[in-house]
């Protein structure tokens, strides 16, 4: 399977029965697979007129109960943008893939990794949304899964990363969904699915449904009053410390004895993994921190790891955006290089060895 | 002695922030007075706007969403599709569904998705201070048109209910003013049909609702309500459009 289709059989499979999306490379199977898929399983494939439409529709969606989701590549994650600080506003659940394309502007359709400041750094407002990245198609089918439920247990929109690379590529995929299908069917609402299942299923208390037998809910970001949006605020900032707490992952590598640490997630990472591995056969030091949150950023191995002797080189498909977060973590204690390209350049695996080997 | 004039149901017992003069609560009213007589307050959703009725949840006494400006009808699509036994509506200005949304009320329509839509025009941007609407009439002044609309630089007034009813899947559009108890009660039967017409799976269903802004237009009540009968309807003619 491709990442793309991946991605959506994954999102199937976790529940998701509201998909809304428009046309853009490199992410078009995604939409495709949808649009097939959906209908058997009594989901809903709706081809919006727009990101501006898709990304509400999924506003509506949520806010009606349903796992909900959008996908997009760069230019399109940039017009949904308004819609996801909507959705962290009134504290809705959500996934939105982004299959990252070279920018700025139209850009091109080749894969790229300049889309980490608009994840993790979003829209309007002081919000965040859970940004993972998967590194292979099969982390891409489960992350899925990982993202509709740390949405649903926040509340919040969590966004896969993904990229033109990974998103295009083909691999054999293992599902797994018994294994992985932690709660994903008790927090579906009983009237968005068939009857027979509905026995199994609760509503979210919070979920529009009609206010038939309890008082009337509201889906709102709106707080007019003096003082309420503060007070609203705190509560976002609450909820974000506790997931920075508690939901920080990442991929160590060979990190007790490393001189040097490689710094890439994604695509970039499995690059960057098998340079280590011909460095490590070389008989260098060579560690790998492999962030798989980018939002929450995994502090713990670099506060860990940060020594005067040890070296950070941070790669990426962009002109370096991790790399903010990798020196806000390494806080000065270790030195930091940067190799990175983008518009359709990748680092290439002797790429980064040579870069070693100069150092 | 009996009670014969009640506040209706689904209409919370406050006060409004809306201006004297303006037809927002009249507005509200005639859909809470339909919802309590359609029987459906435990099953309607309603999708309200960006501009001065942002905060009619405040207001309804049921289920409510917010939308970002201009989307409504998108959230609306995505609420619908999911609770098909739900009554969704949306209640929009002429800004939010005739200028930012005109993209999400057209697709929305022609998809023919089977919802209500109550479009309030009152030929200005109300909540922001008295912008130039889309549907802002030929030489009405407005804060950004100071000397008056005119053709050659705004446009004409925007006919959305007009281009709406050329659409294959758009099933019923009507054209009422509040400006009159005799046109209040001809606004509230439309506005009875549009949900009526949703419980009966016909499809989508739109009321134009000319409304009065006495602050904006620069008007007493009184004149707002003979400007809406004098100026007004002769620009977007009263009744059944399709």
């Amino acid at each position: 399977m491709t990442g793309n289709e991946a991605m959506a059989e994954g999102a199937i499979q976790a529940g998701c029965r509201f998909y809304a999306g428009y046309p853009i490379t490199p992410q078009n199977e995604f939409t495709s697979y949808m649009a097939k898929r959906m209908p058997e399983v009594n989901g809903i494939f709706i081809q919006a007129e727009s990101e501006l439409a898709a990304i509400n529709m999924v506003f509506g969606a949520s806010a009606a109960g349903a796992r909900a989701m959008t996908s997009s590549s760069s230019p399109g994650i940039s017009l949904k943008q308004e819609g996801i600080s909507y959705i962290a506003g009134a504290e809705l659940p959500a996934v939105i893939v982004n299959v990252m394309r070279g920018g700025p502007g139209l850009g091109n359709i080749w894969p790229a990794q300049s889309d980490y400041f608009q994840a993790t750094r979003p829209g309007h407002g002081d919000y965040h949304s859970i940004v993972l990245a998967p590194y292979s198609v099969q982390e891409a089918h489960e992350f899925m899964f990982l993202g509709f439920d740390l949405a649903d247990k926040y509340r919040t929109p969590a966004i896969v990363l993904s990229d033109g690379m990974l998103g295009q590529m083909m691999e054999p995929l293992l599902v797994r969904s018994r294994e992985l299908g932690v709660g994903r069917e008790k927090l579906q609402t009983p009237n968005s699915l068939p009857v027979r299942q509905a026995g199994k299923l609760q509503t979210k208390s919070w979920a529009l449904t009609g206010c038939k037998g309890r008082e009337p809910n509201i889906v709102k970001s709106f707080y007019m009053l003096e003082g309420d949006l503060e007070k609203f605020n705190l509560t976002l900032q609450k909820k974000y410390k506790a997931i920075c707490q508690k939901e920080q992952r990442y991929e160590g590598l060979f990190l007790d004895d490393a001189k040097i640490i490689l710094v890439a997630y994604g695509t970039m990472a499995r690059i960057a993994k098998s340079a280590l591995h011909s460095l490590r056969k070389k008989g260098k030091k060579i560690g790998l921190i492999r962030p798989i949150t980018l939002w929450p950023f995994p502090q713990k191995p670099f506060t860990q790891y940060s020594m005067p002797h040890t070296r950070y080189l941070v790669i990426e498909m962009s002109y370096g955006q991790m790399l903010e977060d990798v020196r806000l973590a390494v806080n000065g204690k270790s030195p930091i290089e940067f190799l990175g390209r983008s518009g359709g350049g990748i680092p290439a695996e002797e790429e980064i060895i040579d870069f070693v080997n100069r150092q | 002695m009996e009670k014969t004039f009640k506040k209706p149901q689904s209409l919370r017992d406050i006060s409004t922030h809306y201006c004297p003069g303006c037809g927002h609560g009249i507005a509200h009213r005639l859909i809470a007075e339909v919802v309590d007589e359609l029987e459906i307050r435990e099953r309607v959703i309603g999708v309200a706007p960006v501009g001065c009725a942002v905060i009619a949840y405040d207001y309804w006494d049921f289920d409510c969403s917010e939308a970002a400006h201009g989307r409504a009808l998108a959230v609306a699509t995505g609420i619908k599709r999911v609770r098909p036994q739900n009554i969704i509506f949306t209640y929009q200005g002429d800004g939010d569904l005739a200028a930012i949304g005109t993209n999400e009320t057209i697709h929305a329509a022609n998809r023919g998705e089977n919802v209500t839509v109550i479009f309030i025009n009152n030929a200005i941007y109300g909540m922001t201070g008295g912008q130039m609407a889309p549907t802002t009439l030929l030489a009405q002044k407005t804060v950004t048109s100071p000397e008056g609309r005119q053709e050659r630089l705004h446009g004409y007034p925007l006919k959305i209910s007009e281009i709406l009813a050329s659409l294959r899947a758009v099933k019923y559009v009507e054209r009422v003013s509040l400006d009159s108890p005799k046109e209040i009660i001809e606004a509230k039967k439309a506005v009875k049909l549009a949900f009526q017409n949703q419980i009966d799976n016909i499809g989508f269903s739109l009321v134009e609702i000319l409304s009065p802004c006495p602050t904006y237009w620069d008007m007493s009540p009184k004149e707002a309500m003979d400007w809406i009968r004098d100026v007004m309807a002769k620009e977007f003619p009263l009744g059944r459009i399709k």
